[in-house]
Formats: C-alpha cells, sequence, structure tokens
C-alpha cells in the first residue's frame, strides 16, 4: 500500500495493518523534518508531489521489494504540503518472517522512494529565503539535463 | 505535431508556466527538452531530471507522438 497524504500519519495504524501471524519481523522507517541542512537554519519544508505517478511508482517500488526480499508486507507514505520540524515526512513499513530481510527491504524501499519518485522538497530558511532541494547544487555544476 | 508540456517545481517557476501546448518537430523527449531550454535559459541549469510521457516514467531517447502529454520533472527530492 502507498499513499500520499496532506494530513499527519497515523503511525499506530500503518503498524496495525502490517500485523501478520507469518511475519517474525517489522521494521518501520520515519523520516522527519530536521531544523537544518548545508549550513541552513531550516524552518519547515514544503513538499510537491505529481500524485498519479507518484503513487503508481510507489506501488511499483513496494512490489519489486517485496519480490525481491520476500516481504510478507509493506507499505509507505509520504507527506505533501506544509511540513513543520520533527513532522513525519515519510513513513516504510515492512514485515517479514525474519529481520535481515525487513532491514533490507525498508532500506531499499526508501532508497527508491527518494531518487524515483516526482516528488520535490522546498525547504524555507530562517533568513527568509527558500530553495528547492538539490537544485542549487545543479545550477552551480551546470551540467546538462540528460541522465 | 501537437504536445502538451508540463512542468513542475522548480521547472514551473524557471518558466513561469504549469503548463503550454506546443507544435513541434522534436522527435525525441530530449529534442524536445532542447527547445524548451532556448526559450527558456534557466532550464539549462539543472542534471538528473527526469521526464514521464502520458503519466509513465519515460527516457530521454522517448519517441514522441501526436497528442503525447510530456511531463518534465526537475531533480527530484522525496523523503
Amino acid at each position: 500500500m502507498f499513499r500520499i497524504t496532506p494530513h499527519p500519519i497515523d503511525l499506530a495504524a500503518v503498524r496495525r495493518q502490517l500485523l501478520d501471524t507469518g511475519s517474525g519481523a517489522y521494521v518501520q522507517f520515519e523520516g522527519w523534518v530536521r531544523d537544518y541542512n548545508e549550513g541552513q537554519q531550516v524552518l519547515r519544508l514544503e513538499y510537491e508531489v505529481y500524485e498519479p505517478l507518484a503513487i503508481k511508482e510507489g506501488q511499483r517500488i513496494l512490489a519489486e521489494a517485496t519480490q525481491r526480499f520476500g516481504l510478507r508486507k509493506a507499505a509507505a507514505i509520504h507527506r505533501s504540503g506544509m511540513l513543520e520540524l520533527t513532522d513525519v515526512a515519510v513513513i516504510v513499513s515492512v514485515a517479514s518472517p525474519h529481520r535481515s530481510e525487513a532491514f533490507d527491504g525498508c532500506r531499499y524501499i526508501i532508497d527508491q522512494l527518494k531518487s524515483r519518485l516526482p516528488i520535490w522538497k522546498k525547504e524555507h530558511y530562517a533568513n527568509g529565503t527558500a530553495e528547492w532541494v538539490n537544485c542549487q547544487h545543479c545550477a552551480e555544476a551546470g551540467h546538462p539535463h540528460q541522465a | 505535431m501537437k504536445i502538451e508540456i508540463h512542468y513542475f517545481a522548480a521547472f514551473r517557476e524557471a518558466t513561469g508556466i504549469d503548463s503550454e501546448p506546443v507544435d513541434t518537430q522534436a522527435e525525441t523527449t530530449a529534442a524536445l527538452f532542447a527547445e524548451c531550454a532556448e526559450r527558456y535559459p534557466a532550464l539549462r541549469n539543472y542534471s538528473a531530471s527526469l521526464v514521464a510521457v502520458n503519466d509513465e516514467m519515460a527516457d530521454w531517447g522517448y519517441a514522441l507522438a501526436n497528442g503525447d502529454k510530456v511531463l518534465f520533472f526537475p531533480p527530484v527530492a522525496g523523503g
């Protein structure tokens, strides 16, 4: 199950949905809004999401991880909109028979979510400015757009 | 052929628009992006951009067809 939501994520509800008599391990990763990045003091974050494709691609990533690591269940939820410090921006939860594949599967899912989903993060700073994350680097590097 | 282009996040701010219809001879997504970057030079400043066509991820060699909806994504940053 992959979802995008503008509302706070109910962490306990996700765990309840994954409870499973065939699983001996459950791993839940939470991504939090941190108050600094690259020397800047961050006040809040804003996520822009292109939902039709983010949901499709998110479900694809969960299916890949389920098959590759032999997970019993997997779920992820990503926030959209404006978030404050310590808010949970993303959650990944997996259940599997043993802990090793639960850790590996969870790691795979969060890494893939970060690099493949059409989601953009704008940081709002204490000095009153705001920047799309990563883009300043790209501008400085001056690389062409082709991958 | 007629193509509908959509811009997101930093690309929307760089172009000043969400989307636009274009009539183009560009045969691939890369060629179409290059055309757009001529009109909006700020688009050249990004590496690792992604492209989708008709709500499916695509690559920069994708062969465009009349009526395609092309989405240009600046570098993504989920999580």
